[in-house]
């Protein structure tokens, strides 16, 4: 038994060869990395900054201004406005276009400098205990400075302590902080995501690397019909790995489902629906079973990493922001944590389900065109 | 036009800028096994597909079963069986299940006695329901030749149907064709096997994406202007050397003990049997040699560029 370095060194450049054939393969080896590289080093931060926030006043002045711009020069709230009543307050937290509310009560200025120790209320959307958590650790240091600085001079008196200000939190929707709350409704996205797109591209790919697509279509079957029928079945799947999942995460991990099925049941079938597309556009992309795999996982890294899923949204850069809102799992995910953890019903979905839809649209679009090219 | 099973005209296909099928006429009788000859590559499974409806052709028209090829491809579709050339069953469905769902996919009414027949004719009614992977390259290639006549079709596209089969299936395999033939069906098949082409009643030679010759059998070897000489010797080797060396030879193929000789002209041919002594014998027919020439003289012909296509 003699090795031969000749023969080694043949055995190894055909393996280069053929790695640089494989494009996608090749793509996938350079393409991954630099994904991880820019997605873990600049779009994820665990410690957001600039959340959105939103300001009923029901009482102004100089310990009110104080308070604010305390806020907002900590970095953790960015101001979006000013809500009258404490109704826009809570739609606001419950479709998501506000993390936080914090509310100056009435009568606010006049209690400080009568000793009442009047109460600050900062409504806290909880639901990604993550994503709030440093800002609502923040505020009681942000309010007292603030308080300290402006009840200087002669008002020194009434900044001794006890504070002369309470901050009130309310954490809502996950007053726990439970990070299963907050993680269990966005894993059927990912589940989803992951299994439907797969399943769909391979079953599709292995029809024509099998050569039985040939002879399919050389029977007076119409595409439509083969198209329909071999991706209707996975629908079935969807329904039930969601049948699954509902019952694990009502029974097993104990989260609530406080909004509307009706949301939670048009949601979810447009979601499976743009996978099963996404799955068809991928299928059109691939030679072989093994690409179909790969380019199904390489889709699916965005959606764990950017969909807000493991990392909070807000806390993305702006560009970073973009790439997970052109995602079906961003918007599916949202909509889940806001049937199941914030009581949201049909109206305050609508922007979820336009955003999968319009996304579907797309990928559909970019399918058909694959697809004819493909036939001849 | 009625005693035509398919009639085209002008047929062409560019892939990626390559003419793999190249203004290709045809004329099919009914009834009729026509082979399809030629070259790997030579664009014989393209010319079936767009037959068939499988591909649109870029140019060319005509009709197959009295349906326009472009515009009726449905129509063909329903009354063509074709069978590929790899085998394009579902390997992981059994024999029964792949039958009924041919048979669902042509909306069959009496699917389940058609497919009930089609078992007992194979010989598998035993075996339904058996995996269709596996089954031995033969037995796939009679159950996919089963599969494209249950909707008892009035054409058949066979491409390569006996490629890898071994000679005792392949002559099943032909008898089964012939049988079809003799009910009227016509058929329409590629091959590589000279043994199979001499079964046609007609043969097209095409190399390149063009047809070079069609006719019967018989007229090809004349067509081709090829004679050939079957001689034998003691030292085989020495005398293939000696005549390949031979400027009047055009050809030279061995046959185990035997050497095929073959010249285009008769002179010629004359002067060579003189200058090599041996048992010489005219040989009727020479269809292969015929052939191999038509191959080699191709090659030249389209080493142009053509030939740098690729193929």
């Amino acid at each position: 038994m003699t090795l031969s370095l000749a023969r080694l060194w043949a055995v190894l450049v055909k393996e280069f060869i053929q790695m640089r054939r494989d494009k996608v393969t090749f793509v996938m080896m350079i393409g991954l990395p630099i994904m991880q590289l820019i997605i873990f080093g600049f779009a994820i931060n665990s410690d957001p900054r600039h959340l959105p926030t939103l300001v009923e006043m029901a009482d102004t002045g100089p310990l009110t201004r104080a308070v604010l711009e305390g806020m907002r020069t900590s970095d953790y709230f960015e101001f979006q406005g000013v809500v009258t009543s404490p109704a826009a307050g809570d739609r606001a937290l419950r479709d998501g276009s506000a993390n936080f509310v914090v509310v100056i009560p009435k009568g606010f200025e006049r209690d400080v400098m009568r000793g009442l120790r009047p109460a600050l209320l900062l409504s806290a959307d909880a639901s990604d205990p993550s994503a709030s958590g440093a800002a609502v650790a923040a505020l009681g240091g942000i309010v007292d400075q603030a308080v300290a600085d402006t009840l200087a001079g002669p008002l020194a008196q009434k900044a001794a302590s006890p504070a002369p200000v309470q901050v009130t939190i309310h954490k809502e929707y996950n007053p726990e902080g439970r990070t299963s709350t907050n993680i269990v409704p966005g894993l059927l996205a990912i589940i989803m995501s992951m299994t439907m797109v797969m399943i769909t591209a391979v079953a599709i790919v292995r029809e024509s690397e099998r050569g039985t697509m040939e002879a399919l279509i050389a029977t007076p079957v119409r595409p439509a019909e083969v198209m329909v029928g071999k991706i209707a079945p996975y629908i079935l799947v969807g329904y039930v790995q969601t049948a699954v999942f509902l019952l694990a995460a009502l029974w097993v991990f104990r989260v609530p489902f406080l909004g509307s099925w009706w949301a939670f049941f048009a949601g979810f079938n447009l979601f499976i629906v743009a996978n099963l597309a996404l799955g068809f556009l991928i299928s059109t992309l691939s030679r072989n079973q093994m690409q179909a795999m790969q380019l199904s996982f390489f889709s699916l890294m965005p959606s764990i990493l950017l969909s807000g899923f493991m990392f909070p949204f807000a806390g993305m850069p702006p560009w970073a922001q973009a790439i997970g809102s052109a995602i079906p799992a961003t918007h599916f995910l949202r909509l889940t944590r806001k049937v199941m953890l914030k009581g949201a019903g049909i109206a305050d979905v609508t922007q979820d389900m336009a955003g999968i839809a319009a996304i579907m649209a797309v990928i559909v679009a970019a399918a058909l065109l694959r697809y004819r090219q493909t036939l001849d | 036009m009625s005693d035509l099973a398919i009639s085209v005209r002008g047929l062409t296909k560019v892939f990626g800028g390559r003419r793999v099928v190249d203004g290709f006429d045809m004329d099919v009788p009914k009834g009729a096994i026509y082979g399809f000859l030629g070259p790997n590559g030579s664009g014989k499974t393209t010319t079936i597909r767009m037959m068939c409806g499988l591909l649109t052709p870029e140019a060319g028209d005509g009709t197959c079963l009295g349906f326009d090829i472009l515009r009726q491809s449905q129509e063909i579709k329903g009354r063509v069986g074709y069978m590929t050339q790899r085998f394009s069953l579902y390997e992981d469905l059994t024999i029964r299940e792949n039958l009924d769902f041919i048979g669902r996919m042509y909306r069959m009414k009496d699917r389940g006695a058609r497919v009930d027949r089609a078992l007992v004719d194979l010989g598998l009614a035993e075996r339904a329901g058996q995996l269709a992977g596996s089954l031995s390259g033969g037995w796939k290639q009679r159950l996919s030749l089963a599969a494209c006549m249950l909707h008892e079709p009035e054409l058949l596209m066979l491409d390569e149907p006996t490629a890898g089969v071994d000679p005792k299936a392949r002559r099943d395999f032909w008898d089964e064709i012939r049988r079809l033939s003799a009910r009227g069906v016509t058929v329409l098949v590629s091959t590589h096997y000279m043994d199979e082409a001499v079964q046609c009643d007609f043969i097209a030679y095409i190399a390149y994406g063009r047809k070079l010759i069609s006719g019967t059998p018989k007229d090809i070897p004349r067509l081709v202007g090829l004679q050939t000489w079957v001689v034998e010797a003691g030292e085989v080797g020495t005398l293939e050397a000696a005549l390949k060396a031979d400027p009047d030879v055009a050809q030279v193929a061995r046959f185990g003990a035997m050497l095929h000789v073959s010249g285009t002209d008769e002179a010629r041919l004359e002067a060579v049997r003189q200058r090599h002594p041996g048992q010489w014998q005219k040989l009727d027919g020479g269809l292969e040699e015929a052939f191999i020439w038509l191959m080699s003289g191709a090659q030249d012909n389209f080493a142009g560029p053509a030939a740098r296509g690729g193929a």
